[in-house]
């Protein structure tokens, strides 16, 4: 796999909405109020009801997965929940290459990833690492 | 409070053997509407890959509804949150606060979750208190940190959270 800093890596998009927020909260047990009511949310402060952080976070792995691929791995990701995820908005993840490294023999990539709203909006910035597949893998 | 930085609290949680359904399941809604990755789901297919077998997604969890103990029974979400912090534990009274949110999440992860495994989360460390004004009022942030492991004893997960009450 040829890697350069700079490099965006291809992105995850999914629709924000009950479709998808309902299904997450029946795997992950997250029916909590501000994720399924409107007067929720707002009591909250937000515009609505809006998604999960965590799935937010789903969204940036799913993304790093597609691009490593089944024989590579997540290091780790850190994410910051910045922005509500409102329903109807289609959600972009992607990430950018910012440093490429040999550890032990594994070659980590250090990027910038996000989650954002079609229209620019950043919802969850944060950063990762992978490791790219062994050699022939 | 800050006194309760840098100590653990809670209790150790046990999942119930992670099941195949469950991990389908997980990447079903993750990926809805598309079909996710055969790694989750093909047993022919994962065989071929560097686990040798399904895996689950790196981000899933293994202790929604049931754990080792029995159901799992959410907080109640409305209404004053005290309880919500890691205060309580200690016989510390937390700040009055009306709403609590995920404010962030740092997952450093280790070896793959597999079918069959157990995995248990381990104690609480208090990592740091933080405030911070904000749109929405005085913000207070509590960041803290557990490790998971699974039944060989090998490291999961460690997740550093940020719980934001205002």
């Amino acid at each position: 796999m040829d890697v350069t800093v700079g490099q965006e890596i291809p992105t995850f998009e999914r629709m924000a909405g009950f479709h998808a927020w309902n299904r997450y909260a029946a795997v992950n047990e997250e029916f909590v109020p501000i994720h399924m009511d409107d007067d929720a949310g707002k009591r909250a402060g937000n515009p609505g009801a809006f998604g999960m952080g965590n799935l937010q976070m789903a969204y940036v792995h799913a993304v790093l997965r597609q691009w490593v691929g089944d024989n590579g791995r997540i290091v780790r990701v850190d994410l910051q929940y910045r922005a509500p995820s409102l329903r109807g908005l289609r959600t972009i993840a992607g990430g950018k290459v910012t440093d490429v490294r040999e550890v032990d023999g594994e070659s980590l990539v250090d990027l910038e990833v996000w989650t954002k709203t079609e229209e620019g909006t950043v919802l969850a910035p944060g950063t990762a690492t992978v490791a790219l597949p062994p050699s022939g893998r | 409070m800050r006194a309760l930085v840098g100590q653990e609290y809670g209790k150790t949680t046990t999942s119930v053997p992670i099941s195949l359904s469950d991990i389908r399941k997980w990447a079903l809604a993750i990926y809805y509407p598309e079909a996710p990755p055969r790694l989750f789901w093909d047993e022919e297919y994962a065989a071929t890959t560097i686990h040798g077998g399904i895996v689950a997604p790196e981000e899933f969890n293994p202790f929604a509804w049931f754990t080792a103990e029995g159901p799992v029974l959410p907080p109640t979400f409305e209404g004053p949150v005290r309880g919500t912090g890691p205060e309580e534990a200690f016989g510390v009274e937390g700040p009055a606060t009306n709403f609590i949110m995920n404010g962030g999440t740092e997952i450093i992860h280790g070896v793959r979750m597999r079918p069959g495994d157990v995995i248990t989360a381990g104690l609480t460390k208090v990592v740091e208190y933080k405030e911070r004004p904000t749109r929405l009022g005085l913000m207070l942030f509590t960041i803290s940190e557990t490790t998971w492991t699974n039944q060989k004893g090998e490291m999961v997960r460690i997740i550093r959270g940020t719980g934001i009450r205002y």
